[in-house]
């Protein structure tokens, strides 16, 4: 397998479909992260960042 | 049994007899179309490559740091939980077909009675069904990994990933058919709830949150991801019509 379509399978694999929800995964976590470093309690951030980023990719269910 | 190893018990073996009915529909068409023999021979070279990559990365994965591999594995089952959770969503508000089993198996035996046959060895039989249990077996087997690291017990994941695919497969000899009934999008809309949530728990505690009340904290997290995905699907049926 040449590494260009190892690469489509790993990104198939990870990312799957819809590439805007595994940005909000990664947003979530980050700003999660940036909050607990700043001394906040950022365990309330990540449920709504990814909930919202699945309801926003349901706003044209095709 | 921790409420947490519950879960992770439970969510293990609906993704993985989800993944075991997809890949039994396969193997059982292109079984009775072409040659058992060959058929089996891909799907027990398949189970063992996925044997083989839990067994091999199962330890490796237990040696990070545990706040590393939270982050990379929350973050890498969260994707994959939106992504079982949107399609779901859509399959339940009727916007995307539900999974058909029946639809599937004859459309694998249309194929493969179509495919050439040479004599001797049936390659065809035999690729397909090692890239069917391969393709729908890797998914389950990072799954597992994932969930057993972070709990230290890869060993109950592997059991009830095992004890999924006896079932599946049980069920499917005794029927001697594709597993139609089994309500596999009801299944695959839990897993991605599931995921989800094991997914924001551990990101997030892997990024340095603490959560209240520790892992008692997950039991309304599945609430909150569960309510608010059955909402979006009423939203959708409500705003949503067929073209």
């Amino acid at each position: 397998m040449s590494p260009r379509r190892t690469l489509d399978a790993v990104w198939d694999f990870v990312v799957g479909d819809d590439w805007r929800l595994a940005l909000a995964a990664v947003a979530a976590i980050g700003l999660t992260a940036v909050a607990c470093a700043l001394g906040l309690a950022g365990w309330w951030l990540a449920p709504p960042v990814a909930l919202a980023a699945l309801f926003w990719t349901l706003r044209d269910p095709t | 049994m921790s409420g947490a190893e519950v879960s992770l018990a439970l969510s293990v073996f609906l993704a993985c007899a989800v993944e075991a009915v997809e890949a039994f529909t396969i193997v059982l068409a292109v079984g009775t179309t072409r040659h058992w023999s060959a058929a089996l021979g891909g799907t027990g070279a398949a189970a063992l490559v996925l044997a083989v990559l839990v067994a091999v990365l199962g330890p490796a994965l237990t040696v990070l740091p545990l706040g590393v591999l939270r982050v990379v594995v929350g973050g890498l089952l969260l994707t994959f939980g939106l992504q079982w959770l949107r399609k779901a969503i859509l399959r339940a508000a009727g916007a995307k077909a539900k999974h058909d089993e029946e639809a599937i198996f004859a459309h694998e035996r249309a194929e493969a009675a179509a495919a050439p046959a040479a004599p001797g060895f049936d390659g065809y039989a035999f690729a397909i069904s090692f890239k069917a249990v391969l393709l729908e077996g890797l998914e389950v087997a990072f799954i597992v990994l994932t969930f057993g690291a972070n709990q230290h017990d890869v060993g109950l994941a592997a059991a009830a990933a095992a004890l999924a695919v006896l079932a599946v497969v049980g069920g499917g000899l005794a029927l001697r058919a594709p597993l139609a009934r089994v309500p596999e999008n009801g299944m695959k809309f839990a897993v991605g709830v599931m995921l989800t949530s094991f997914g924001i728990f551990w990101g997030a505690e892997g990024a340095g949150a603490d959560w209240p009340g520790g892992e008692a904290a997950l039991a309304p997290l599945v609430a909150v991801v569960l309510l608010a995905a059955l909402a979006m699907v009423a939203d959708i049926r409500s705003r949503w019509r067929p073209a």
